[in-house]
C-alpha cells in the first residue's frame, strides 16, 4: 500500500514556503552553472560523454563476465566478496560481519545503496549504532530524515536549520549560524567517531574488473578516515558499478566531479585494493532489482548512472519540489526511472513528475536517455493498471473526441460558448488551471471557421 | 510544393490569430498552403499522459488529412515533435514514416526548407524569447545550454532582422516554463511556480512581449501574467514575423 504523499501533493506543500523554494532553486541552479563552466572548459566534453556511455554499454552487455572477473581478482587481493540478491540479504550480510566481530558501532561514509536498502534502520533495530560521517548525511541523520539529494544530502536545509539541529544534538550555541563554527563542531564530533569505530562502511564509485580494486570519491576524506582507522572495511555496491579496466577510470573521474559540483576532480579519489595487514576488507555486491531493470530493454540504460546528481540540479521540477517529494532513495529524474523498477505501485506517480523538458538527458555524463525513459514508463504504468480511474476515463473521452473531426468541431464550439457565456463552469475552484492562472479568452470563431470564409479553397479527398 | 497547414487543436479553438498569422506568413513567402478541414489533434496529450495506445484514432485522422502534402508545417514545436516521433499506421507504415519526415515546425521550415535568411518586418519592442523545450531540445531548433557546442537559434535568426526589435538575453536562456501538457494540471503547484519564475526572468529584463514558437507554453505564461495583472504581453513568433512582411 502507498504510505507516502504523491509527488504533486508533497511538492505543493514544499511550495508553500516561497522563500525556501526560491533559495533551493537558486542554490541548485548555481551548481548547474558551475557544472556548465567546468564542462565548457573541456573542448572534448561531448566526446568524453560519448566514451563514458560506450564503456557503460560494453559493461551492461558483458556484466556477467566482468563481475566474475572482478570477484576473482578481488579475492586474489585478499578481499572477501559477498553477493546479495536484494536489500534484505545485503543488510543481513553487513550485520553478520558486525556480529562476527562482536561490534556494536559503525562509521559509515556516503552510500546511496545503503539508503536504497534502508541499512541504517535495519542495523539500529539490531542495536547497532551507525554514524554517518559525510557532513550532509550526518545532518539529515540527526534530523531522522533521508537525504534529499544524492550528492548534496542536506541541500534542502538552510544554515539556520543546521544550527538548530546541532544545538539540539551536539550542544552548539543556540542561534549561532556561522557555517565555520558549525562545521568545526561537526568535525570534533566525528573525529571521536573515527577513532573509536572498529567497522567502517563505504560506498563504491567504481569497481575495476581488471584489478579487483574499488575507487571511492569524496570531498571530505571521510571515507578514507573511516576505512583507514577501522579493523574491518565493508564496501557496498550495486553490480552496475563495474568498469572493465583501470584506464577507463580517467574518463569517469573527469566527468563525475565536473557534472556533480563543477570541480575538476573530487578532492579524494581513493583506491582500495586489499586489506591492510591483519585487517579485513569485504565487498558486498548487490542486485536488488538491477537484473530486472537490465532485462527491461527500454530502461536498461538507467544502469549506466554514476550518481553525479547533475540531472537533479538541472531539473526545474526537482529544484522546486525538493528531494523528499520523490519518496525514493534516489530522487529527481534518474530516481523517477529507477523507482518504478523497484515498486510500480508505490512509485507510479514519479515518471509523471516531469515536463519532459529533456535537460536531464543533456547534462547526463553517461548519456542516459532520461526523459525518453520517463515517457516510456508512463506508457508501461498505464498499461499495467497504475493510472487513476478518473484519468483513464478522461483520456478515453478525449481520444474519442479528437479522433472524430465533427465531434471535435462541436465540442470546441460548445466549449468556447460555455467559457464566454457561463464562465463560472470553467473558472471555478475545481479547475486546477484556474487556481493561479486565467483561462484563455475564447475568440468569436475558431481558425477553421475563419478559414472556411477566407482560406484558399481546395479539395482534399478527406475534406469533400 | 504543396504545404499542409497543421494547426494544433487548442490553437484552432483559442488562438485563431496565431493560425492566421502562420497561414498568411507562409503565403507571403510564396507557399501553396492549405488547411485540411478535418484535422483535429496530433494525439500528444494522450501519449504524454501514458495513453499512447489511445492515439490510433488521432494518427489515422492525421494521416488521412495530410498524406497528400509535400510538407506539413505547424506553428508548434511540441506537436511537430510528437508527430515526428510517434506517428504510426499499422497498415501503411511506409507512408507514416514518410510523413514523419515531412513534418516541420514553422521557423525550421522557413530557415531550412525555404532557406529564407531574413524576414523584413517591423516590431519596435523589447522582446524576450521563451525557448520551448520540445522545439529546442527535441527538434534542435536552437542550441541547448547544457551542451558544449556552438550557439545557433533558428527562431532568433529570423527575429534578429526584424526592424526595431530588441531581443533581450535572459538569465536562464532555456529553462522550462512548466507547462508540460497535463503536467500543468496534475502538478499545478510546481507548474505555476515554474511559470512565475520564467516570467520573473523576463520581467527583470523589462520586456514588453514574451514570444516563442509554442503557443501552449505561451498560453500558460499568459494565464499567469493576466492573473498577476502584468502589462507584459504574449505574442507567438508567427505574429511578429507576419507583422509587415
Ligand atoms: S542519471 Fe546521469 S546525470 Fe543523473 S545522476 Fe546518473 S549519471 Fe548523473
Amino acid at each position: 500500500m502507498k504510505n507516502n504523499l504523491e509527488h504533486s501533493e508533497a511538492a505543493a506543500i514544499f511550495n508553500k514556503d516561497v522563500k525556501r523554494v526560491d533559495w533551493h532553486d537558486e542554490t541548485l541552479w548555481f551548481v548547474r552553472e558551475k557544472r556548465d563552466k567546468a564542462a565548457h572548459q573541456i573542448p572534448e566534453w561531448e566526446l568524453l560523454r560519448e566514451m563514458a556511455s560506450e564503456i557503460k554499454n560494453n559493461v551492461l552487455s558483458n556484466i556477467h563476465d566482468y563481475l566474475l572477473e572482478f570477484e576473482s581478482n578481488a579475492q586474489k587481493n585478499g578481499i572477501v566478496v559477498h553477493w546479495a540478491a536484494d536489500a534484505e540479504e545485503h543488510n543481513k550480510i553487513v550485520h553478520s560481519i558486525m556480529e562476527k566481530h562482536g561490534v556494536k558501532q559503525m562509521v559509515k561514509s556516503k552510500s546511496m545503496l545503503t539508503e536504497e536498502c534502508h541499512l541504517n534502520e535495519y542495523l539500529s533495530e539490531k542495536g547497532i549504532d551507525v554514524i554517518d560521517s559525510d557532513l550532509g548525511e550526518r545532518i539529515v541523520q540527526l534530523r531522522k530524515e533521508p537525504p534529499s539529494h544524492i550528492v548534496l544530502p542536506a541541500i534542502h536545509l538552510k544554515k539556520e536549520d543546521v544550527s538548530e539541529t546541532f544545538h539540539e544534538h551536539l550542544g552548539t550555541e543556540k542561534g549561532n549560524n556561522d557555517p565555520q563554527y558549525l562545521t568545526e563542531a561537526a568535525r570534533l564530533h566525528l573525529r571521536d567517531t573515527f577513532l573509536t569505530r572498529k567497522v567502517a562502511l563505504t560506498g563504491v564509485n567504481f569497481a575495476i574488473a581488471e584489478t579487483g580494486e574499488i575507487v571511492v570519491c569524496t570531498n571530505e576524506g571521510n571515507a578514507d578516515m573511516g576505512a583507514h582507522l577501522a579493523d574491518v572495511h565493508i564496501a557496498c555496491m550495486g553490480f552496475e558499478k563495474i568498469i572493465p579496466q583501470r584506464k577507463h577510470l580517467s574518463v569517469f573521474l573527469r566527468l563525475l566531479a565536473r557534472s556533480a559540483t563543477g570541480q575538476p576532480i573530487t578532492t579524494f579519489s581513493s583506491h582500495f585494493k586489499k586489506p591492510r595487514d591483519g585487517k579485513e576488507m569485504h565487498i558486498v555486491i548487490v542486485d536488488n532489482g538491477r537484473t530486472t531493470q537490465l532485462g527491461r530493454e527500454d530502461f536498461r540504460n538507467s544502469l549506466k548512472c554514476i550518481r553525479c546528481g547533475a540531472c537533479m540540479n538541472t531539473c526545474p521540477v526537482y529544484r522546486r519540489s525538493g528531494g523528499h517529494s520523490y519518496h525514493n532513495a534516489v530522487a529527481g529524474p534518474i530516481g523517477s526511472i529507477l523507482a518504478p523498477n523497484l515498486d510500480m505501485n508505490k512509485n507510479a506517480d514519479l515518471p509523471f513528475a516531469s515536463t519532459l523538458c529533456g535537460s536531464c538527458t543533456n547534462v547526463c555524463p553517461v548519456k542516459i536517455d532520461i526523459h525518453d525513459q520517463l515517457y516510456k514508463w508512463r506508457q508501461v504504468l498505464v498499461k499495467e493498471g497504475h493510472a487513476p480511474l478518473g484519468k483513464t476515463i478522461a483520456m478515453n473521452g478525449m481520444a474519442t473526441v479528437l479522433a472524430n473531426p465533427m465531434v471535435f468541431d462541436l465540442a470546441g464550439k460548445v466549449g468556447r460558448f460555455v467559457m464566454k457565456n457561463i464562465p463560472v463552469l470553467v473558472n471555478n475552484s475545481l479547475n486546477p488551471w484556474y487556481k493561479q492562472r486565467e483561462m484563455p479568452a475564447p475568440p468569436n470563431e475558431s481558425f477553421r471557421e475563419w478559414y472556411k470564409k477566407n482560406g484558399t479553397e481546395f479539395n482534399n479527398k478527406n475534406n469533400e | 510544393m504543396r504545404i499542409g497547414l497543421f494547426i494544433p487543436c487548442y490553437v484552432d479553438q483559442f488562438y485563431p490569430k496565431v493560425a492566421i498569422a502562420t497561414y498568411e506568413l507562409l503565403q507571403k513567402l510564396g507557399c501553396d498552403v492549405r488547411f485540411p478541414m478535418k484535422q483535429t489533434c496530433c494525439g500528444q496529450p494522450m501519449a504524454n499522459s501514458g495513453y499512447a495506445h489511445l492515439t490510433k484514432g488521432c494518427d489515422a485522422n492525421f494521416m488521412a488529412n495530410f498524406a497528400e502534402f509535400d510538407y506539413i508545417v505547424c506553428p508548434s514545436g511540441s506537436c511537430v515533435l510528437h508527430v515526428k516521433e510517434h506517428l504510426h499506421d499499422e497498415n501503411n507504415e511506409e507512408l507514416a514514416s514518410k510523413m514523419r519526415k515531412r513534418v516541420f515546425e514553422l521557423t525550421e521550415f522557413i530557415t531550412d526548407v525555404l532557406k529564407v535568411e531574413t524576414i523584413v518586418g517591423n516590431f519596435p519592442y523589447k522582446v524576450g524569447m521563451h525557448q520551448s523545450c520540445h522545439g529546442q531540445r527535441g527538434l534542435k531548433l536552437s542550441q541547448m545550454s547544457e551542451l558544449n557546442a556552438p550557439f545557433f537559434s533558428k527562431p532568433e535568426q529570423l527575429l534578429s532582422k526584424i526592424k526595431g526589435i530588441n531581443l533581450v538575453s535572459l538569465s536562464r536562456k532555456d529553462e522550462c516554463c512548466g507547462f508540460g501538457g497535463t503536467f500543468c494540471v496534475t502538478e499545478e503547484a510546481i507548474s505555476v511556480k515554474m511559470g512565475q519564475d520564467r516570467i520573473k526572468d523576463h520581467e527583470a529584463h523589462q520586456v514588453d512581449y514574451i514570444t516563442g514558437g509554442d503557443m501552449s507554453c505561451l498560453m500558460h505564461l499568459e494565464g499567469i501574467l493576466k492573473r498577476q495583472k502584468s502589462p507584459i504581453q504574449i505574442i507567438h513568433i508567427a505574429e511578429i514575423l507576419n507583422a509587415t512582411v
